[in-house]
């Protein structure tokens, strides 16, 4: 029996051993060939030595979701071989490096064991150990190539492409791969009962991240200023903010910038930077993950006070405290919601994959804008630094920022006086003027108490007034924010909800359970506070799952502060152990609690 | 703060400056301080500075912490925008405020706790970044909002109204900024006004960091017998080591300096700061000798006063990251949108 482009192979190996490389050269030739891949890295929060994963998940049918098992382990880690071995599906091949005897005590007779000598191989045929190394990285890949069938002619134009600049790396690398590929068809029958086979499934598309993504959203927003303090996951979107910005906003002599990043000392001073900017009619942002959203608590309240604008990335981590910074979660989605002390709600927005990254990062600027308030965008580790199969990024030459209610020059010249916090239109939303614009433009920003007309206050009536229209701003917010992404399947009274990357997993577990005629109807909500449409969607429904990826139910509590659900409706489905959501555990867990439910 | 208007008196014969403004134009609300507070004092300096120097009100950004210090951007040009942060964080505002545009001039009003407690990691940060802005510290020694802790500028010794004396070691701001790379570094005093408003005018026209630390009494929780940071004990110990004089571009400089006690210094617009030293022997463009001058004070007992390093060649932080001239929140966006093609571009890398 063969199984065609259903295959998962995961590799071990050993952090700094220059493995990214290779292990990328293996999904991309896939993904070249028109597969669907779905790449993992499961790396650890150090620089070199410790235990590292990767895992290529060749899903023919387009899933998003990590795999749930193991069909090729290649072992490349002799620290965690035993574990390694252990993790392969029965009737799976693990792959290891025979250069070296393995200790008998480790075997199993329900896999097939595979040993190449890579490190002879490598030894024998290059120099240097630097390169001996990075090539044993290469060899595994051709080895993979003959077992799995990869074409090696889709490898050779990607290592072309790769060291276009530098031929003789294009050479050493297409030896390496030859190693492992010869050795490979020598000795074992290839392909493998399951193998790739070239499909045309990643036309129009792209492998990417969404630090990435976000990045590249940040520059077409049109945003000129970037503070940030470095942290893990985040730090790869100001990096591709970076690189986007130097190839597209130099100036004509390709000099000086149009654009300024500034590192920070810390969190609380980028956040600062982007309210001192925003303020001054800059577009800016900051990255972050958890801890600097916990550093960041008290900006966050002013500028919701003060009402400035600001743009913030939560590319989450498993906390709490420093947590796992290289393993991800959605546990920010309260502290984010509610940050900082007195009454405070925030806007937040949930992209799902990069593709939403991109875009919503462009969303978030103008909500921003146009609510006067800062706006969070909850990524997490998984989308933020894991490469995703997306549809091409679609732009749109006509778009133009929103930058909300903006008094000119012109207008301003033809006013009496400007008031910075007067409720002119009813939708909570007051004017405000860009510093040096007009000189009938200028206001006074402040956190402490003020009234409608911008000036200081400790009058209890006057502080109410400001404090309660800003609850008609969250209305209107309500109406602004993206809706949710609701699909409907046959008659039935229960119903999943999820947010951001759990949509793969979710995804790929309603059709598993609908094949076990169980049929759900899905939620995915893209933004807080919660759009009506997610009220009435809650309101068509018996129970309600919800799926997220936190310990505390973070999701259910807030559709339950903010929409008033009754919590018995809503039946958690928590998964927190830092690895992204896989279709199995969604099923499981659905399986178990949903049989309960028509019980009860 | 305020919210009572300062009702606006004006003469005809009162003196206008270039903008055809008088100084009651560049004032603000009516100040909540108490009676007799240093910081009235500087308020008025920095009023009397900007008028001076023509600055339009709507192109000054008053930025500011929270203290008794921090209240005052309420206090002047009313016409200006003020931002009235959080605690310790108004140098980032500022940093994020002059990155979006460097049109505008930043004035940051700060005191010794919200400088060199709370904020002194941003003070040494915005130090290092060498921000265009004028930085002043109004420095009382005392927590006054919340009754008379000491800060951590009161220096060894000092006594508070009640309890014992200070044993701490003070942070000093001058020394601090001087090893930290300060481009304009001035001590100054609230009760002299004479030295304060050149010093301000020549702070707001360096382009750079430009640090004013001025000893500002508090009159409700320090200015008794036995605390360093009194009137009394200012006016017996200040030094007057160097006094200067701010000459806008295009005027000669016409008071009459003796040889070698005076030296002048040009700012990037051509105005110039001229010293006229006490000590013919300073010279205020070396670090190393500013830094040795002022611990040989300390030990003296001294508080020496006046621009006490200088250097005007330094870029600022614009300079350093290589910024367009344009202020970047008035760049059009159809010159920040990189376009439909170029994303199909992009696409293509990610294949």
């Amino acid at each position: 029996m063969s199984q065609v482009n259903d295959v998962v192979i995961k590799i071990a190996t050993v952090n700094g051993t220059g493995s990214a490389s290779a292990n990328g050269l293996l999904m991309k030739s896939i993904f070249r060939m028109g597969i669907p891949v779905v790449g993992k890295n499961y790396f650890p929060s150090n620089i070199q030595g410790l235990p590292t994963w990767y895992e290529v998940r060749v899903t023919g049918e387009g899933h998003q979701a990590r795999a749930d098992r193991v069909d090729i382990m290649v072992a490349m880690n002799a620290q965690t071989y035993a574990k390694d071995m252990a993790e392969v599906a029965p009737g799976g091949w693990l792959i290891y490096d025979s250069t070296w005897p393995r200790s008998r005590l480790l075997s199993r007779e329900d896999i097939n064991v595979l040993g190449i000598p890579l490190s002879r191989l490598c030894n024998e045929h290059f120099s240097g150990a630097r390169a001996r190394i990075l090539m044993k990285n290469i060899a595994y890949v051709g080895a993979l190539a003959a077992l799995l069938d990869i074409e090696l002619e889709v490898i050779t134009e990607l290592l072309q492409e790769t060291f276009a600049k530098k031929p003789k790396l294009v050479t050493s690398n297409l030896e390496a791969i030859r190693l492992g590929y010869d050795h490979a068809r020598e000795h074992f029958s290839c392909p493998l009962p399951m193998s790739v086979k070239r499909l045309d499934k990643t036309r129009g598309h792209v492998m990417i991240d969404g630090n990435t993504a976000a990045g590249l959203g940040c520059v077409y927003a049109g945003a000129t200023v970037g503070a940030w303090y470095p942290i893990t996951p985040s730090t790869s979107l100001m990096d591709a903010y970076k690189s986007f910005c130097k190839q597209f906003r130099m100036d004509e002599e390709g000099q000086r910038k149009k654009f300024c990043i500034v590192q920070a000392e810390d969190e609380l001073a980028a956040i600062g930077m982007v309210l001192g900017a925003s303020w001054n009619g800059a577009r800016a942002f900051t990255p972050t993950s958890g801890p600097g959203i916990s550093l960041m608590g008290e900006f966050i309240g002013f500028a919701y006070y003060a009402e400035v604008p600001a743009v913030i990335f939560d590319v989450q981590r498993a906390g709490p405290s420093t947590g796992m910074p290289t393993r991800t979660q959605q546990g920010d989605l309260l502290s984010c919601a509610y940050a900082s002390h007195g009454d405070t709600r925030h806007v937040l927005l949930f992209p799902a994959n990069p593709e939403e990254c991109f875009h919503t990062a462009i969303q978030a600027f103008d909500l921003a804008d146009r609510l006067q308030t800062p706006v969070m965008v909850l990524s997490d580790l998984d989308i933020g630094m894991n490469d995703w199969m997306c549809p091409d990024f679609q732009w749109d030459d006509e778009y133009r920022p929103d930058r909300g209610k903006v008094l000119t020059a012109e207008q301003l010249e033809g006013m009496e006086k400007f008031y910075r916090y007067l409720d002119v239109d009813g939708d909570g939303i007051a004017y405000r003027t860009f510093p040096g614009e007009h000189p009938r433009g200028s206001f006074f920003t402040r956190g402490s108490g003020h009234n409608k007309y911008g000036a200081y206050t400790e009058d209890s009536a006057e502080y109410r007034e400001v404090l309660d229209r800003l609850l008609i701003k969250w209305e209107t917010a309500r109406e602004l924010v993206p809706a949710p992404v609701i699909e409907y399947s046959k008659f039935n009274k229960a119903a999943v909800l999820s947010v951001g990357s759990c949509d793969g997993a979710v995804r790929e577990a309603l059709g598993r359970l609908q094949n076990r005629n169980i049929g759900l109807n899905y939620c995915r909500v893209k933004a807080f506070p919660f759009p009506q449409s997610v009220r009435e969607f809650i309101d068509k429904h018996e129970r309600v799952y919800v799926v997220e990826q936190n310990r505390d139910a973070q999701l259910r509590s807030l559709l339950i502060l903010d929409l008033e659900i009754d919590p018995a409706k809503l039946v958690p489905v928590l998964h927190y152990d830092g690895m992204s959501l896989n279709a199995s555990f969604v099923v499981e867990t659905l399986m178990e609690k949903h049989v309960k439910g028509e019980a009860a | 703060m305020t919210y009572i208007a300062k009702p606006k008196v004006t003469h005809p014969k009162l003196p206008r400056n270039e903008l055809g403004l008088t100084v009651r134009d560049y004032e603000g609300a009516v100040s909540t301080l108490c009676a007799g507070c240093g910081h009235d004092s500087i308020t008025a300096a920095l009023i009397q500075a900007v008028f001076e120097l023509g600055i339009q009100p709507h192109m000054l950004g008053k930025m500011s912490g929270i203290g008794c210090s921090s209240k005052t951007p309420a206090y002047f040009v009313s016409q200006s925008h003020g931002f009235n942060s959080v605690h310790g964080r108004m140098p980032s505002v500022t940093t994020g405020a002059n990155a979006a545009n460097r049109d505008l001039m930043y004035i940051g009003v700060s005191g010794d706790g919200d400088s060199l407690s709370i904020g002194m990691g941003q003070f040494a940060h915005v130090i290092r970044r060498n921000l265009n802005m004028c930085y002043l510290i109004e420095n009382n020694g005392v927590y006054g909002l919340t009754k008379g802790q000491y800060s951590a500028s009161a220096d060894v010794g000092s006594k508070a109204r009640k309890g014992p004396a200070n044993r701490q070691m003070p942070i000093d701001p001058v020394s601090t900024a001087i090893g930290l790379g300060a481009t304009y570094i001035a001590r100054s005093f609230s009760g002299d006004k004479q030295q304060l408003v050149p010093l301000i005018k020549g702070a707001l026209m360096h382009k750079g960091f430009a640090l004013l630390d001025i000893i500002s009494p508090c009159v409700t929780f320090n200015d008794h017998e036995g605390s360093t940071k009194s009137y009394a004990h200012t006016r017996q110990f200040y030094h007057h080591v160097i006094d200067t004089d701010f000459v806008p571009p295009a005027q000669e400089i016409v008071a009459a300096y003796q040889e070698g006690s005076a030296m002048p210094v040009e700012l990037h617009d051509g105005s110039r700061i001229v010293f006229r030293k006490v000590d013919k022997d300073y010279d205020p463009t070396s670090r190393a000798a500013a830094f040795s001058f002022l611990r040989d004070s300390v030990n003296a007992g001294e508080i020496i006063t006046g621009l006490l390093y200088i250097d005007a060649e330094t870029g600022d932080m614009h300079d350093l990251s290589g910024s367009v001239d344009e202020p970047l929140a008035k760049i059009p966006y159809a010159e920040l949108n990189p376009g439909k093609d170029a994303l199909v571009s992009v696409m293509n890398r990610y294949r």
